[in-house]
């Protein structure tokens, strides 16, 4: 069958236009995300029904949940003479039908052409009485024409700063730090919470998608699932002492922002993906409870490294294709660096410069031996072009679902990480953080190898012990 | 059915112009629609004698998209058919798309169809081609012939000179043609020997000069064009000779857009012979 073989071998022509199967999705889907991990938020995407439908879906083919959210609704008229009505319409319909705390408004391609000034409307509703007491509307800018999904996560971040963090106290509450997680799964949030947690620290984390979108079934239905961070909480982010931001691609404006804002110092960290990354998450916090890390951690560490010792002969040498966002694709590349495989090829659609310049560091001399690009045309039709013309190949793909296709067409191990995954579960529920993620993450790429290596094996060599 | 865009800088007379056009095209016995591109919608003001019309986006807003014909079309002065696009309020919203809207909807509920029996169909667009919309008039083949107005200051032709690269760009893809430089007057010296001669420049005709003249200013002040005022003015004459030059012309060119330096040198040229300090 040829029916899903549809990328040439002869490489295309260097382009300068056209993108075929993007590594990246659209700006509104990210500060969607980011609005779910507000405790009693209701995301509101400002512009046709098409661009929330698209939005909400993809959310929930990738969490199975319902990723719940509203639409401006857009109609011709909507396009010539503004937003302003639809959007004032359902400020009051969401307030009166679904009673939400927050409702963080994104703007789409649309509504940022025509320039709707949200906080202005805002401001309107707010004066025609339509946003009752104690409630709030945020809003970020998302046009889906600049950056990827990662910008609009990082700006409905930086908006959580903007709207609501205050600095209200004398003194920082030492002690206490904001973890921004970034863009992960809802099982990597609660992971890292738990490792502020036997740090002894107390931590404020947002966004927080963790009881969110991989909440329990209870026979009830929750509009608003328990977890997320509260707006009391987003505020008192302006007197911690200090702020984590994990990924500086989606994290780190806000943890500026915070510090502009309120005082706040901040450190921005490569996500703790991987040994390193992971030690240096921890090594930082090392910083905020007088200099100790806790048995159950050291334990994990030494877990971690334990596995990476004895299957230290499955990972030497091999080499692997990525795709997606930076702040995953430079811990990953260390991860796989740090067991002694390569990151072969590496391609995103988020832009940044300092991508190139972060995954420089974490090839060291192996810089040579990768190929990364970045950019619009920097697509999963480049990359698998490229591995078509590699007589080589790769032994690994890692990315999102997308990839399943050059798995098949190459016949290439597979596994799952990034957004979306549409066709596999595990990722909401199982961390890939820290030291337990890490071990995680090395189990699947060991039996991804291991599988293959079962599967292709003479009879002779077919191996009971491996 | 001639479908006829007047372009050029805003505040050079467009809509003034048309309109005076259109009177004079209407008494001679053509069948005319006018549709105002402008959100002020202020481009049937004298064939319809006020501004009493609602634009077809307001009749939108008002009434939703289920619009029919009658509800945004008015008979004006001598038969002609008006129509305004109107927009959003200055400041929100898109008025290019509002153009877009309501030409598209012209289109479905059949105004340009054969059994209308229009001889032309004029649009009057607002200011410069700034974004798609006001380029609508002259995308996807629906005006065929643009006419520039145009005076001798220096910024009403770099505006016309601007609007041809509007005309080239569409001429490419479409079939939109210049048809030539409606010169408006501003009494700026040697203008008439200047438009003419920019016009030649940019590969068309300047196809009627139209001197200023206080019976303009003196029938709008009444709402109503120069033929509809008096008939018998000097100035009547003129409108009644655009209109004539339009109906009779046969040059539509892709125009040749001057670069800046070669459009100050004709100022130049044509501007400071006379009357430059001795």
């Amino acid at each position: 069958m040829t029916l899903l073989r549809h990328t040439p071998a002869e490489e295309t022509a260097r382009r300068e236009a056209l993108t075929v199967n993007p590594a990246k999705t659209c700006q509104p889907i990210g500060a969607m995300y980011a609005a779910l991990g507000i405790h009693r938020c209701l995301p509101h995407s400002h512009g046709s029904q098409g661009c929330c439908a698209y939005h909400r879906s993809t959310l929930s083919r990738h969490y199975k949940e319902p990723a719940m959210a509203g639409t401006s609704s857009f109609t011709e008229g909507s396009s010539v003479f503004g937003g302003q009505s639809n959007l004032l319409a359902a400020i009051e319909n969401i307030f009166t039908l679904y009673d939400p705390d927050v409702i963080a408004v994104h703007t789409t391609c649309l509504s940022e052409t025509i320039g709707d000034d949200i906080p202005q409307i805002a401001e309107a509703a707010a004066d025609k009485g339509l946003i009752p007491e104690g409630k709030r509307v945020i809003h970020c800018n998302t046009p889906s024409y600049v950056g990827a999904h990662t910008t609009g996560f990082s700006n409905m971040t930086k908006a959580m700063v903007d709207y609501f963090a205050e600095a209200k106290a004398d003194e920082k509450a030492a002690g206490r730090v904001n973890l921004i997680p970034g863009w992960v799964e809802p099982a990597d949030i609660a992971e890292l919470k738990r490792l502020v947690a036997l740090m002894g620290l107390d931590c404020i984390t947002f966004p927080d998608t963790s009881g969110v979108l991989d909440a329990p079934l209870t026979g009830a239905h929750e509009m608003y699932p328990g977890g997320g961070t509260t707006v009391d909480e987003l505020t008192a982010a302006g007197d911690s002492a200090h702020t984590i931001a994990l990924g500086p691609i989606c994290s780190g404006a806000a943890a500026k922002a915070l510090q502009a804002k309120c005082n706040v110092p901040q450190t921005t960290l490569p996500l703790p993906i991987g040994l390193h990354a992971t030690d240096r998450f921890v090594m930082k916090l090392r910083e905020f409870n007088g200099g100790h890390v806790p048995a159950e951690i050291a334990a994990e560490r030494g877990r971690l490294l334990d596995l990476i010792t004895d299957m230290h002969q499955y990972f030497y040498g091999k080499t692997a294709a990525l795709w997606g966002d930076p702040d995953q694709l430079v811990s990953l590349s260390e991860l796989l660096m740090s067991v002694d495989m390569l990151p072969k090829y590496v391609v995103t659609g988020t832009p940044g410069k300092k991508f190139i310049k972060r995954m420089g560091e974490v090839l060291g001399d192996r810089a040579h031996d990768c190929r990364v690009e970045q950019g619009s045309c920097a697509d999963m039709f480049m990359m698998h072009q490229w591995i078509k013309a590699d007589p080589a190949k790769v032994d690994l793909l890692i990315g999102n679902t997308y990839g399943k296709y050059i798995a098949r067409d190459e016949d290439i191990p597979f596994v799952r990480h990034g957004f979306p995954i549409l066709d596999r579960i595990g990722h909401q529920h199982m961390p890939t953080v820290g030291y337990r993620g890490a071990i995680r993450l090395l189990e699947q790429i060991l039996n991804a190898f291991l599988d293959r290596q079962d599967r292709d094996a003479p009879e002779a060599s077919f191996e009971l012990t491996m | 059915m001639r479908k006829v865009a007047i372009y050029g800088k805003g505040g050079i007379g467009k809509s003034t112009t048309t309109q005076n056009t259109v009177a004079a095209l209407a008494e001679m016995g053509k069948k005319v629609m006018v549709v105002g591109c402008d959100p002020k919608a202020d481009s049937t003001r004298l064939l319809l004698h006020g501004l009493a019309q609602k634009s077809v986006l307001d009749t939108i807003r008002e009434e939703g998209e289920d619009v029919e014909l009658e509800d945004i079309r008015r008979d004006g002065f001598g038969e002609c058919l008006c129509v305004e696009s109107g927009g959003p309020e200055p400041g929100v919203g898109c008025a290019g798309r509002g153009i877009i809207t309501s030409i598209n909807l012209l289109e479905q509920l059949g105004a340009y169809e054969e059994s209308e029996g229009l001889d032309y169909a004029f649009y009057d667009v607002l200011g410069d081609v700034v974004c798609g919309g006001f380029a609508m008039p002259i995308r996807q083949g629906k005006a065929q012939e643009i006419y520039i107005v145009a005076s001798g200051e220096m910024m009403a032709m770099y505006a016309a000179n601007n609007i041809c690269k509007g005309v080239r760009k569409f001429a490419d893809a479409g079939g939109v043609r210049l048809g030539g430089i409606i010169c408006n007057s501003r009494k700026v010296d040697n203008e008439k020997e200047m438009i003419a001669e920019f016009a030649r420049r940019l590969g068309t005709q300047m196809i009627h000069f139209v001197p200023r003249d206080n019976d303009v200013q003196r029938a709008e002040i009444r709402k109503m064009t120069v033929i509809d005022w008096n008939s018998e003015c000097p100035q009547a004459d003129e409108y009644r000779t655009l209109a004539r030059n339009i109906d009779a012309n046969d040059l539509f060119v892709v125009p040749k857009p001057m670069e800046i330096e070669e459009l100050e040198t004709l100022l130049l040229d044509f501007g400071i012979l006379e009357g430059a300090p001795a």
